[in-house]
């Protein structure tokens, strides 16, 4: 087999991110550019969020925390601290990192709804804590100078490049995905999910792989933080540590297909351009969130596999393609 | 063949497998009793007594999936008491279960390769797939290689069990009632493959109920009840031994019924 | 003197906390899920106690009692639709499947309430024991408390379905063989969970103020009372309410209002990752 037929599986996720990316720079519209850059956002959450739940089946309420934490800690070097923004956002990632070690360490040997249960505890003493955390601006939260922008190019030129940086950033996650999932250390991931227990037995060596996997799915949203509130100007723990985001996440995934390294991207894209629908319509503008949960529940109850996840079984043929 | 007498005459000082004294309580209940035993290498060792005889609690304390109470158990030579599971498959230990534990939504191939992978030979991805392959091929489950592990049926899911456990290439086997729901002819082939698997080399211990069969295949056999050893010998030895009749609630016809050879042939 | 009345203050919460939790810990005992839909069976019922009190001047207490005749429906309702098709597969499944109920019935209530806060603007004036002074309607609420709760007690040990309901909690397949049609307890036992939580909710709306968003408060809580008292410990769950409120109402002493958030959520993960059986043991 050509090694290009090899990674079929790749096609289509570069496919789409890149060609939302071009399509923003042809079409040059600062709304068109804004309303996908939310798309990117959730399609890159989404990603990280499936290495922990979609791979190795651990159901994380609390995966905004890496966002939340990476974003406080970027935005707070840049506005306090003077620091540029690529550095700001590699700070960002290596701090969710180390929070998803710690916390990994903490939570990771609880199994199902304890594990879910804890995360969902996490959350909300994240959130609470954060709002008591003067340094951080407590209730508040921080400002940012917009001389700042000027750094960049100006207000306008830094949300465009705002744009690219995450489309790039997205485009890594998503490689990421795929290399993890076609690897060795992907493989004893599925098996942790299917039955931990026999995966031991196996010889998979849980313990370290499900805190590796942890990480790893901390990394990106932690570097994606600073980059939001740079571009927001502000951040204050409601935005940061929202309970809605974590779950809108986790519908994302299962939509599209938990597991898969497409299901995110189609299930983030899908959810973010409904929900975009929704808040505009007067009909439906309150109850975006009864959609979204409507879905949620025809999806656990009818497509557990998600859209991606149901494809592969009713066409064998297209498995190579969606993957 | 000659690898396995090579196997024979290097190994004969050093039993694969020594447990000493080893017990497991839970709480007031003593699972197992301080059992003693040594199995050298390239044996078919029978594992036999009663429900709730501690046969299984015994192959999950040398497995690793609970410490053990006091005792302590040697594997090829090496100290390996309170080892975690995942330590033992890196030692070359490889386990089935009772009630078979496939891995779903993976495929048949998927399955067989983790074992592979993660055993005591860590292959790349590459590697571990003809191992499972040629692993697959020999349970005879080649043809449902793609097919997801959750669509078997019970007989074919038997034999991924053992297909995962022996694509590790493991030293030694621990069969946890690789018998239980097959029907004759199953277990006839079944009995063939294991026989198959011990002419390669690798030793094996094996729990089960169904007497003739494991009457047949066994070259000793180990008599738990209550947690304890009562009895140790060969087939014919056991099939004679008042005290394994007691504890199967003394039937008269045990005798002949633990030595009744199969139509098919031994 | 300030700290007795603040530690009876927080007792008599703990009451009501603990009745919260015993719905949440019920379902979790009988049939291993975890209610996410907990938020919104105690918000419907405090907005029905509001709506019934203010439009239609009915006593608190009695637009309590329909309240809970409504949970018990909405929990058989909510068993019904969501939980029955993936009651037995894994834990994922129902998790989602009580969330995703959460939020169709919060966005449904945003849209029919706002988020603007309400408040039942009924009174029992105080009683003085001692040197404690009680607001009247923590006192009954707290009364009411202990008696939803032993109402449920003499239900699961007195009655038969209560019988039916413990023998599925302890073994469904074994209960089914002796001909106990399971999922009908199932969607019962569902029921009152659900109904204990709406009488908690109503009780609530009578001595603080609510909003469409505050039920994922009192669930949050209701899992720290769970996780003190043991997951599947209604006993567990009610003591844990009282050790909960005994906490709430003394923290305040010793640190901002606004740390106590950081210390309960703190005290469970705590105890999640180091006591999951909780303080008083789990029902496994």
């Amino acid at each position: 087999m050509k090694n290009w037929q090899k990674h079929l599986g790749l096609l289509l996720p570069v496919l789409i991110i890149v060609g939302i990316a071009l399509g923003v720079k042809i079409t040059g519209k600062p709304a068109t550019r804004e309303t996908f850059f939310t798309v990117l956002k959730a399609i890159a959450l989404a990603s990280s969020l499936n290495m922990i739940l979609g791979y190795t089946g651990y159901v994380s309420f609390a995966h905004i925390i890496f966002f939340g934490l990476g974003g406080y800690v970027g935005f707070y070097l840049i506005s306090a601290q003077g620091w540029s923004l690529w550095l700001a956002m590699l700070a960002g990632g290596m701090a969710a990192g180390a929070l998803a070690f710690l916390l990994g360490k903490a939570i990771l040997h609880l199994r199902g709804a304890y594990f879910a249960l804890a995360t969902i505890g996490v959350n909300a003493a994240m959130q609470a804590f954060v709002t008591n955390f003067e340094p951080f601006g407590g209730p508040i939260g921080m400002n940012l100078n917009f001389q700042v922008y000027q750094q960049y190019g100006g207000a306008a030129q830094a949300l465009e490049t705002a744009f690219y940086a995450l489309a790039a950033i997205a485009l890594v996650g998503v490689i990421v995905s795929y290399l993890i999932r076609t690897s060795k250390f992907g493989l004893g991931l599925l098996a942790i999910r299917e039955d931990e227990d026999a995966a031991e037995v196996m010889g998979v060596v849980a313990p370290s792989a499900k805190t590796w996997a942890y990480v790893i799915s901390a990394i990106i949203p932690g570097i994606i933080g600073p980059l939001f509130f740079f571009k927001n100007g502000n951040v204050e723990p409601g935005d940061a540590f929202p309970l809605q985001s974590s779950i809108e996440l986790i519908v994302m995934v299962m939509l599209g297909g938990q597991g898969t390294v497409l299901g995110p991207i189609l299930g983030a894209t899908a959810y973010q351009r409904m929900r975009g629908y929704l808040l505009t319509s007067p009909i439906f503008k309150d109850i975006q969130l009864s959609v979204a949960g409507a879905l949620l529940l025809l999806i656990v109850l009818f497509v557990p596999a998600g859209v991606v996840g149901w494809l592969r079984n009713r066409f064998p043929i297209l498995r190579r393609v969606l993957q | 063949m000659t690898r396995t007498n090579d196997i024979r005459r290097i190994n004969d000082i050093r039993p694969i497998l020594q447990v000493e004294g080893v017990s497991k309580h839970f709480g007031g209940l003593v699972a197992v009793d301080k059992v003693t035993f040594d199995l050298p290498e390239g044996q078919i060792l029978g594992l036999i007594g009663p429900n709730g005889a501690g046969k299984t609690t015994l192959f999950n304390v040398i497995n690793g999936v609970y410490p053990a109470t006091e005792g302590r158990y040697f594997f090829r030579g090496k100290e390996v008491t309170g080892s975690k599971t995942y330590q033992m498959a890196h030692l070359g230990l490889a386990r089935t279960h009772q009630v078979v534990k496939p891995l779903d939504e993976l495929s048949v191939r998927e399955n067989a390769m983790v074992g592979a992978c993660f055993g005591h030979k860590d292959y790349n991805l590459s590697h571990a797939a003809r191992v499972a392959d040629e692993v697959l091929e020999f349970v005879g489950l080649a043809d449902r290689s793609e097919q997801l592990a959750g669509s078997l049926n019970v007989a074919q899911k038997k034999r991924l069990e053992m297909a995962r456990a022996l694509s590790a290439q493991p030293y030694l086997l621990l069969l946890d009632e690789a018998l239980a729901g097959l029907n004759p002819s199953e277990i006839t082939a079944m009995l063939d493959t294991i026989r198959k698997i011990r002419d390669r080399g690798i030793t094996i211990i094996m729990i089960e109920h169904v007497m003739h069969a494991i009457m047949n295949v066994s070259e000793h056999i180990l008599v738990l009840n209550f947690g304890a050893l009562i009895a140790e010998g060969t087939p014919e030895e056991i099939a004679n031994n008042e005290q394994v009749i007691e504890a199967y609630l003394g039937d008269p016809k045990l005798a002949e019924r633990l030595m009744q050879r199969n139509d098919n042939g031994g | 003197m300030e700290f007795l009345s603040f530690l009876v203050d927080g007792l008599l919460l703990g009451f009501v906390y603990g009745v919260a939790a015993i719905g949440m810990s019920l379902i979790w005992g009988v049939m291993k899920v975890i209610n996410l839909s907990h938020n919104v069976l105690i918000v419907y019922s405090m907005f029905g106690v509001y709506l019934l009190f203010n439009s239609l001047g009915v006593n608190p207490y009695l637009a309590i009692i329909v309240m809970a005749v409504v949970g018990l429906l909405m929990g058989v309702l909510i068993y019904t639709v969501a939980l029955h098709r993936v009651i037995e597969a894994p834990q994922l499944s129902t998790l989602l499947a009580t969330f995703s109920v959460s939020m169709i019935m919060t966005g449904l209530a945003t849209a029919m309430w706002t988020n603007s806060p309400r408040n039942v603007d009924f009174s029992l004036g105080s009683l003085s024991l001692g040197p404690v002074t009680l607001p009247g309607t923590r006192v009954v609420a707290a009364l009411a408390a202990v008696l939803a709760a032993a109402g449920l007690f003499l239900f699961l040990y007195r009655t038969r379905p209560g019988r039916y309901i413990r023998a599925v909690a302890n073994n469904r397949a074994a209960a089914e063989m002796v001909g106990v049609p399971s999922n009908q307890i199932l969607a019962l036992s569902f029921g009152l969970g659900a109904m204990v939580a709406a009488i908690s909710g109503g009780l609530i709306a009578t001595f603080f103020p609510f909003n469409v968003l505050s039920g994922m408060n009192y669930q949050l809580k209701s899992f720290v009372v769970c996780v003190l008292g043991g997951l599947g410990n209604p006993l567990g769950a009610l003591i844990g309410g009282l050790i909960l409120g005994t906490l709430e109402g003394i923290i305040p002493i010793f640190m901002e209002t606004s740390w106590v958030p950081v210390f309960e959520f703190g005290l469970f993960v705590f105890i999640i990752i180091f006591r999951p059986s909780g303080l008083f043991g789990a029902k496994q």
